[in-house]
């Protein structure tokens, strides 16, 4: 990015969504490793939950343990030892934090200087352990006021619970039933935070919602729980994550989302994620083992999937939509980046139960180093799905000859009347691009840049305006040095 | 060319190796600031080899000789402060980079070099002007800026592309590879006018070329005939026209006689 125009807009909106900073509790108590059922109950005295919240963990947790850890996908997993995870941590000053920014490790401060993220925010991210968080409640409190006007309801799961328990109680689970999968049933056992957004009929929120402007949300954790319902008619775009690698003592992370888009409704969900991936040798990354899952269960509802993954050490998600409703529509968009040794096996699975309905994929894997990325993609188009239609176009792009790409498309079509089309590519970074861009005075790190983000250039446009200059640029600090 | 003065291109015994190939045997060459050089000769004889490793391209190695642009020791530079410096190659096979605009190459391009002069980098709006005013010399509409580099051009379009990057650039020696190859007579008039136009006092074109078809339109003040991997006729343009006539042949039997 050789602009000087571009550098400057890239900065400024760098910085502004890092200035609203977000407020939060600090308070010290931590339930001792280990999980049982006293942990649970202990984990819902704390939260005040109502019972049907207890007994729902508790069902999740007596199911979970009749189940199995999954090794199907294309990764290498060091074991998890459950029992030595504490399941409950309200965020609190440790001990062992950095006391100041000189103690953070240099080489992530290089990278928040890249990134142009402010100060005091960077010693938030880094973990420093200061109270000096925050603030800016009057942003939050004319945000709040908006989405109140407007009948949105946006709010911590756990204020959620509280609040609008009978909302809670009718869509949790309805998409990824606790029952789902092993990381999705432990996490609707010992959850503790997430979101939560209720749109009702005929509205459009009047502004994409972020996790950052959550208000009073205490940290999520390792395991966070999403809850996102749009009732007929209505509009939402949701965006999560932050371009700032966030350090995280907590190797495994195993969220649950879970989107509900009723008749007409359109729910539209942007990631960037960019947890630690773990030092150049792949040492004490985050584990993102995550279940996303949208349903469009009214007729011509929407879901699209955006997605940017650029960090964790190993990465297994498959965000996924349910296509129940008649002329439903599903959509998938997804970078992932593997660089140095991380491992990521990601895609989506597009359920075509209704008439009509439609399905779109695109999937572009970036492989560096000795980065392993996988496209794992079902389409499946049961006897209902009368007429539909889908397309998958899956792209990989290889940077150096020690990393891997791998595609694992499945196609399960029980009408014939669907039409299901599947492209794939692998390309390596050219010799020739390269060399054609350094011809033309373009320094190497530019041309990279400049050939990876025309790549990825059909999911970036899917992603809103901000994030979209966040995310190439945070693609640019991930494969720093990949070349050459 | 004067004695007295330092030429801008001096090539000097050069020799360079393709993997276990010999390609070139000694190249020596001076190109003086204002002249077009044509270098001429059959397939395979080292033409596209010669202008490669002059814009500083991987995978050759030089086992003997120099190269001084300038001055300078050009091989020593890695190819983007080459083309800083004023070095331009207009490809053969001009590269698609799918999903990257044209209009952003260019800039980044022009602002890369820019930079190196000393001079102030062009924002948007300045630099749409620019290329706009020198897209007209090159007949390109519009609609071409915000195509990808190459994506789904036309084999005349990619080379038009080439000149029009080469007017935006403003090297101050350029390289044609075959700058002629895959044109209709139309599209060869335009990019030789384009050329034509771009020609100064102060810059130096070798342009690389089987036919003396292009010659026709750029007139060169010397033509060079290279076979394996050595130069082995120089003369002025009355020597295109009699290669044009005889082949490459005699000139071989006459180098072989020497």
């Amino acid at each position: 990015m050789s602009s000087n125009a571009h550098d400057d807009a890239l900065e400024a909106l760098v910085g502004q969504k890092y200035r609203h900073g977000f407020v939060t509790d600090i308070e010290a108590d931590t339930v001792p490793p280990g999980l049982n059922e006293d942990v649970i109950r202990l984990i819902s005295r704390k939260k005040e939950e109502p019972q049907f919240m207890l007994d729902w963990r508790l069902k999740a947790y007596r199911h979970w343990l009749t189940m199995r850890e999954p090794h199907w996908a294309h990764l290498r997993i060091a074991p998890i030892d459950y029992q030595a995870i504490s399941y409950y941590s309200a965020p609190k000053a440790r001990a062992d934090a950095p006391k100041s920014l000189e103690e953070v490790d240099p080489k992530l401060l290089e990278t928040y200087d890249k990134l142009g993220i402010p100060l005091h925010e960077r010693a938030r991210l880094a973990g420093v352990a200061v109270d000096a968080v925050f603030d800016s409640v009057s942003v939050a409190t004319t945000f709040k006021e908006r989405l109140a006007k407007a009948g949105v309801i946006f709010c911590s799961f756990s204020e959620a619970v509280q609040k609008h328990p009978a909302l809670v109680e009718k869509y949790l689970g309805t998409v990824v039933p606790y029952t789902d999968n092993y990381f999705a049933t432990l996490n609707s056992a010992v959850f503790t935070d997430g979101s939560f957004v209720f749109v009702p009929q005929g509205v459009r929120c009047p502004m994409e919602l972020s996790t950052y402007f959550r208000i009073n949300a205490a940290k999520t954790g390792q395991f966070e729980r999403t809850l996102i319902v749009a009732e007929e008619g209505a509009y939402v775009s949701y965006l999560e994550g932050c371009t700032a690698p966030m350090r995280d003592e907590n190797q495994l992370h195993a969220a649950v989302v879970e989107l509900v888009a009723l008749e007409n409704a359109q729910i539209k969900y942007s990631t960037v994620q960019n947890w630690y991936p773990g030092d150049e040798h792949g040492r004490g990354g985050i584990y993102n083992f995550v279940t996303k899952r949208g349903e469009c269960r009214g007729a011509s509802s929407r879901i699209s999937w955006t997605q940017v993954e650029t960090g964790s050490a190993i990465t297994w998600k498959y965000p996924s939509c349910i296509l129940t409703g008649d002329n439903s529509v599903g959509e998938f968009y997804s970078v992932a980046v593997a660089n140095n040794y991380q491992q990521a096996d990601t895609g989506t699975k597009m359920i075509h139960i209704g008439r009509n309905t439609r399905s779109t994929i695109v999937s572009k894997g970036i492989s560096a180093g000795h980065g392993q990325n996988s496209y794992r993609g079902l389409v499946k188009v049961l006897p209902s799905a009368l007429n539909a239609r889908n397309f998958t176009q899956c792209d990989s792009l290889l940077m150096g000859d020690k990393c891997g790409a791998h595609t694992f498309p499945y196609m399960e079509v029980r009408t014939p009347t669907a039409s299901v089309e599947h492209e794939a590519t692998t390309s390596k970074i050219g010799d020739d691009q390269l060399f054609y861009c350094l011809s033309r005075g373009i320094s190497e790190e530019d041309a990279v840049n400049m050939i990876v983000n025309g790549f990825c250039k059909v999911v970036f446009k899917e992603l809103p305006m901000e994030f979209a200059v966040e995310a190439q640029n945070l693609l640019a600090v991930s494969l720093e040095g990949s070349v050459g | 060319m004067s004695m007295l003065k330092i030429p801008m291109l001096k090539i000097d015994g050069l020799h360079v190796r393709a993997g276990d190939k010999q390609v070139l045997n000694g190249v020596s060459l001076e190109v003086g600031a204002g002249e077009v050089h044509a270098i001429m000769g059959p397939n395979g004889s080292g033409k596209s080899t010669l202008v490669q490793v002059l814009a500083g391209r991987e995978g050759y190695e030089v086992t003997a000789g120099s190269v001084s642009y300038q001055g300078r020791d050009l091989l020593a530079l890695p190819p983007e402060e080459r083309a800083r410096e004023g070095v331009f190659l207009a490809f053969q096979y001009p590269v698609e980079i799918p999903g990257v605009n044209n209009v952003y190459l260019l800039k980044a391009g022009l602002n890369a070099v820019r930079k190196h002069r000393g001079l102030p980098e062009l924002d948007a709006f300045e630099f749409l002007a620019l290329v706009r005013e020198k897209m007209k010399l090159m007949h390109m509409d519009e609609s071409f800026l915000n195509r990808g580099v190459n994506e789904g051009f036309s084999g005349g379009e990619k080379k038009r592309n080439e000149i029009l990057q080469m007017a935006v650039l403003e090297p101050t020696l350029a390289l044609l590879d075959e700058t002629d190859s895959g044109l209709d007579i139309d599209a060869l008039r335009v990019v030789a006018n384009g050329v034509n136009s771009l020609r100064r006092q102060d810059r130096a074109i070798v342009m690389v070329t089987h036919y003396q078809r292009l010659l026709e339109y750029i007139e060169p003040d010397r033509v060079h005939v290279l076979s394996g991997g050595r130069i082995l006729k120089s003369g002025d343009k009355s020597l295109a026209l009699e290669l044009e006539k005889r082949g490459y042949d005699w000139v071989k039997q006459e180098a072989a006689a020497a």
